[in-house]
């Protein structure tokens, strides 16, 4: 496939398991682990596919949510949302700031692979 | 009108007590049957010469027939009233037999009473812990937590299961995390139980700070002698005495404290008793007298001792939303415990007039005929500073009739809470009564 995904999200031991599935998947996997530069990787990496986590250190994921929205070059960029299971508020948002899809922690490895092949797909 | 609204009833009951013919009362009495039936019936008020004429047939002191049940308990059953929430084929409380009630029943009204209160204050503790799962940044973080650490568990576990041909040293690292990650579950769980346990015993807002606060004062008659002396006892001492329950009252009462220390080097305790002997309450003079704020004297008056013999001044202080701050009540001029005030009160005259002095007589309907002197006035809380604009408080002081001449002006009708006031075509009314509106 060759496509790029960036994971942005700040708990190192998910990074590496979301890189080692996805990499076997075929993609190739970039990441990042803080909300204030966030914006910054996207532009540079220019992924096919954003994996967003809402809790970020320095800059909320919804904040960067809604920049890349607001921004014709990153407009209809697909947003996978990972949010905390239990928080219906979360989802509420992710919906309105405009997430392509979310997923709530714990999720599992099919899943991710399920819903990023749909997405990259679709 | 209020005033022994329920002598009527009262008569009667004693009447049949005493298994007297209504008929052979009216004649001893000298007065008609019927027009006994219209008495007691509430129909007709009665005072002076009759009065005392039903109360020697009755064999009971005229104050007996008048006054019946404590205006506290009266006033409580109102509140606990206007909380109810009746189902459709509940019957509501009847609002017009509350004092008749209170008068036949004392026992069980005390019992309502106190029920109204405890399950106001179990709804809050519900509110406060509810408030605390949404809001406490704590809980949500710890949550997040241990929600991202069991997703890279599960993840990691998922992989060195599904993955028989993983390269080596992704397996030991897949490994390591796990074992790194399980850790962290643990110390996260750890952390979260003791928090909660300790949530358990800590504030749950029980009762609000500011009541909590207030119950003290009440308890101390609002008077520290403590901090009166030329040497006073530390604000800390104080508080170790008073044995708060909550970080948020000690908050509340470290404030309360620091003010009446400052209020008490302003208007030291004898000088200021001195001048009230020879001015009476009178706040303008006793300002003029010591140079003081107006604000300061009306809280001093409500902090020094009355005299024996003298009933005690009452005190209520608001923030420029109107939010009762602080609050000490008198016997017969209840203070609401939550929820907002009468906007009749001249205590907001005073807020919505900065700095002019405002003095009203006011009367508060049901029971006794009550009416109390009143004198407030509304400055900025706070040093003055030009870079925010000016945050204003109003003070009132509630003299009972016994403490003060009345002036010949205009008595002002106020209440004290809309839900269970029954002032008719009020103009300040936010919302119906649930008790009997005035004929």
């Amino acid at each position: 496939m060759g496509k790029r995904v960036l994971v942005i999200e700040d708990e190192p031991n998910i990074i590496q398991a979301i890189s080692f599935i996805l990499s076997r998947d075929g993609w190739s996997v970039d990441t990042h682990s803080d909300g204030q530069t966030a914006l910054d990787a996207v532009a540079r990496r220019s992924p096919d596919l954003v994996i967003l986590d809402v809790m970020l250190p320095n800059r909320s994921g919804y904040d960067i949510l809604q920049d890349l929205r607001a921004d014709p070059a990153t407009a209809d960029l697909p947003v996978l949302m990972l949010t905390a299971r239990g928080h219906k508020k979360d989802r509420e948002l992710a919906e309105r700031y405009g997430a392509s899809r979310f997923m709530t922690k714990p999720f599992s490895n099919a899943e991710v692979l399920d819903l990023v092949r749909e997405m990259a797909g679709g | 009108m209020p005033a022994g609204a329920l002598t009527g009833s009262r008569i009667r009951e004693r009447r049949s007590f005493l298994r007297v013919k209504q008929a052979d009362l009216a004649r001893s009495v000298g007065i008609s049957p019927a027009y006994l039936n219209l008495i007691e019936h509430n129909r007709r008020r009665i005072g002076g010469k009759l009065l005392i004429e039903l109360a020697r047939a009755l064999d009971v002191d005229p104050a007996q027939l008048t006054e019946g049940a404590e205006a506290e308990l009266v006033s409580a059953l109102r509140a606990a009233a206007a909380g109810d929430r009746p189902g459709q084929s509940d019957p509501a409380p009847e609002p017009e037999r509350i004092e008749e009630f209170a008068g036949r029943f004392p026992g069980w009204a005390g019992l309502t009473a106190r029920q109204a209160r405890r399950i106001a204050m179990l709804e809050r503790t519900v509110a406060a812990l509810t408030d605390r799962m949404t809001h406490d940044p704590f809980l949500s973080a710890s949550m997040h937590d241990v929600l991202s650490t069991v997703t890279a568990i599960r993840s990691a576990s998922a992989i060195l299961t599904e993955t028989p041909d993983i390269d080596p040293e992704w397996r030991a690292r897949f490994h390591r995390n796990i074992y790194e990650d399980s850790q962290r579950l643990a110390d996260g769980a750890q952390a979260l139980v003791t928090y909660l346990d300790g949530a358990e015993t800590a504030e749950t807002g029980a009762s609000s700070p500011q009541e909590e606060l207030e119950a003290w004062l009440g308890a101390r008659g609002h008077h520290l002698p403590e901090l009166e002396r030329a040497l006073p006892a530390t604000p800390e001492s104080i508080l170790h005495e008073a044995g708060l329950a909550t970080a948020a009252a000690r908050s509340l009462a470290q404030a309360y404290l620091a003010r009446y220390r400052a209020d008490a080097e302003a208007l030291p305790l004898q000088p200021f008793l001195a001048a009230l002997a020879e001015h009476g309450p009178d706040p303008a003079r006793l300002a003029a007298r010591f140079g003081a704020d107006l604000p300061v004297v009306l809280r001093r008056l409500a902090a020094v001792p009355a005299a024996e013999g003298e009933e005690p001044l009452g005190l209520v202080i608001c923030d420029g939303s109107g939010t009762l701050t602080f609050r000490k009540p008198l016997e017969d001029f209840p203070l609401p415990r939550f929820g907002a005030a009468c906007p009749l009160w001249p205590l907001y005259q005073a807020l919505s007039r900065p700095m002019t002095p405002v003095r009203a007589v006011v009367d508060l309907p049901g029971r006794r005929p009550a009416r109390f002197l009143t004198y407030a006035v509304s400055q900025p809380a706070g040093p003055p500073g030009f870079d925010a604009p000016p945050v204003f408080e109003a003070t009132m002081l509630i003299l009972p009739e016994s403490r003060a001449r009345l002036p010949d002006a205009v008595v002002l009708p106020v209440g004290t809470s809309c839900r269970i006031c029954p002032r008719r075509n009020c103009a300040g009314r936010r919302e119906p009564a649930i008790v009997a509106e005035e004929g």
